[in-house]
C-alpha cells in the first residue's frame, strides 16, 4: 500500500524534495507544503523535474501555502494537482503511512 | 534540590539526581544512599560502579533491562536478575543505583 | 498506546538525515529510539544524507559547548536495536566508507532504502 510524503522546505535551498524523490516508490503521493510549494510553480529551473516526478508519483501543493506565496493555483507544473486542507487530510488517511520530509 | 559535601554545595534536581555529574565522588554517593535509605555495601558498589563505568563509554545511563542483561553478561545470571538488584535497590536498580552514581535519569525509563 | 500494549509489533523507522550538532535533531531522535525499545517495536534506523554524520567516528564536541551522544550510537545494540542501514550514495558523497562509521550498518543503495521504507508501518524522518 501506498505512502504519502509531506516536504516543506524550499528546494532551492534544501536538499529534502531530491531525497524524497528518490526513496518514494511508484505510486506513493507526495504532497508539497510550506515553503516546497515554490518547487511546484510552473517557470523554474525544477519545473522539468516535478513534471517527471509527476509521472511516477501522485504529486500535490497545498493551494493555501501556494496562494499565501503568491502562486497561481492555475499555473502550476503540468500533472501537479492542487489541493485545499481537506484534500490532506483525505491524502493522509487514504495512505498506510505518513512520512514527514522534515 | 542540593546536597552538601565536604563543605561544598552540590546541584540536584528535584528528584535528587545530580546536575553536574563531575561533582560527584564516593562521600556524596554514601550521602545520597543514606537518604534512599540504603547502606552501602560491595555489592551495591558493584552496581554503582558498573554504572559509571557504562555511562562513561556510552553516555548514557541505561533502562533496568539493558542493565540487567549487561550486568549478567559481565557477572553471571546470579547477579544480572531483578530479584538480584531490587533487593540491592528496592525503588530499581535504573532510578535509585543510578541516582546514587551521580547519573542522569535513565535514558527510556518509562 | 492502546495497539502497542496489546502486543501488536509494528515496522517502525527512524529516518535520519540531519548532521549531528548543527540542529537537536539527532540527538531527539535518538531519545525517541531509546525509549521506544521499551516498547518491543520491530525499529529500524536509517541513516541518509547528512544523516550518516552522526555515526561519524572521532566526533568530539566538547568545545562548541554540545553532549558528544555520538558513543550512545553504540549502545543500541544493547537495546536490541540492531537493525541500522547507511545509504550507499551518500556515504560515497561524503568521501566515507563503513571503516569510518561507530556502528555495524548494512549498507544500502538508495533504491533498496526506498523499498524498505515501503515495508514501514511507521516512518519518521528528521
Amino acid at each position: 500500500m501506498s505512502m504519502l510524503h509531506t516536504v516543506n522546505k524550499s528546494p532551492f535551498e534544501r536538499n529534502n524534495l531530491d531525497s524524497c524523490l528518490g526513496h518514494a516508490q511508484p505510486g506513493d503521493a507526495i504532497l508539497l507544503i510550506e515553503d516546497a510549494v515554490y518547487a511546484a510553480m510552473a517557470g523554474t529551473a525544477m519545473a522539468g523535474k516535478i513534471a517527471d516526478a509527476a509521472k511516477t508519483f501522485r504529486v500535490h501543493v497545498l493551494g493555501p501555502d501556494l496562494k499565501a506565496r503568491g502562486g497561481d493555483p492555475a499555473k502550476v507544473v503540468a500533472g501537479v494537482t492542487v489541493v485545499d486542507y481537506t484534500g490532506f487530510v483525505d491524502l493522509a488517511a487514504r495512505n498506510k503511512a505518513v512520512n514527514a520530509w522534515l | 534540590m542540593a546536597y552538601t559535601s565536604n563543605g561544598a554545595t552540590i546541584e540536584a534536581d528535584e528528584e535528587g539526581y545530580l546536575i553536574n555529574i563531575t561533582e560527584w565522588d564516593e562521600g556524596l554517593a554514601d550521602q545520597i544512599a543514606k537518604d534512599e535509605g540504603i547502606t552501602m555495601s560491595p555489592e551495591h558498589w558493584e552496581v554503582v560502579n558498573f554504572l559509571r563505568e557504562y555511562y562513561s563509554e556510552y553516555q548514557i545511563a541505561p533502562a533496568v533491562r539493558v542493565l540487567t542483561k549487561a550486568i549478567a553478561k559481565k557477572m553471571g545470571p546470579d547477579k544480572g536478575n531483578n530479584k538480584y538488584l531490587y533487593e540491592l535497590f528496592p525503588y530499581g536498580p535504573g532510578k535509585q543505583a543510578c541516582k546514587i552514581a551521580g547519573l542522569p535519569k535513565p535514558t527510556g525509563c518509562v | 498506546m492502546d495497539e502497542m500494549e496489546s502486543g501488536i509489533v509494528k515496522k517502525f523507522m527512524f529516518v535520519n538525515r540531519k548532521a549531528p550538532h548543527g540542529t537537536v535533531y539527532a540527538l531527539e531522535v535518538l531519545e525517541m529510539v531509546l525509549i521506544s525499545a521499551a516498547f518491543d517495536q520491530d525499529v529500524h534506523l536509517a541513516f541518509i544524507d547528512d544523516g550518516i554524520y552522526q555515526i561519524k567516528k572521532g566526533q568530539a564536541p566538547a568545545e562548541i559547548g554540545c553532549k558528544n551522544f555520538s558513543p550512545t550510537y553504540r549502545a543500541l545494540e544493547g537495546y536490541d536495536i540492531e537493525k541500522l542501514y547507511v545509504e550507499a550514495e551518500g556515504l560515497a558523497e561524503r568521501g566515507l566508507t563503513e571503516d569510518d562509521l561507530l556502528v555495524p550498518v548494512e549498507v544500502v543503495s538508495r533504491a533498496e532504502m526506498g523499498r524498505l521504507m515501503a515495508e514501514m508501518d511507521v516512518v519518521l524522518t528528521a
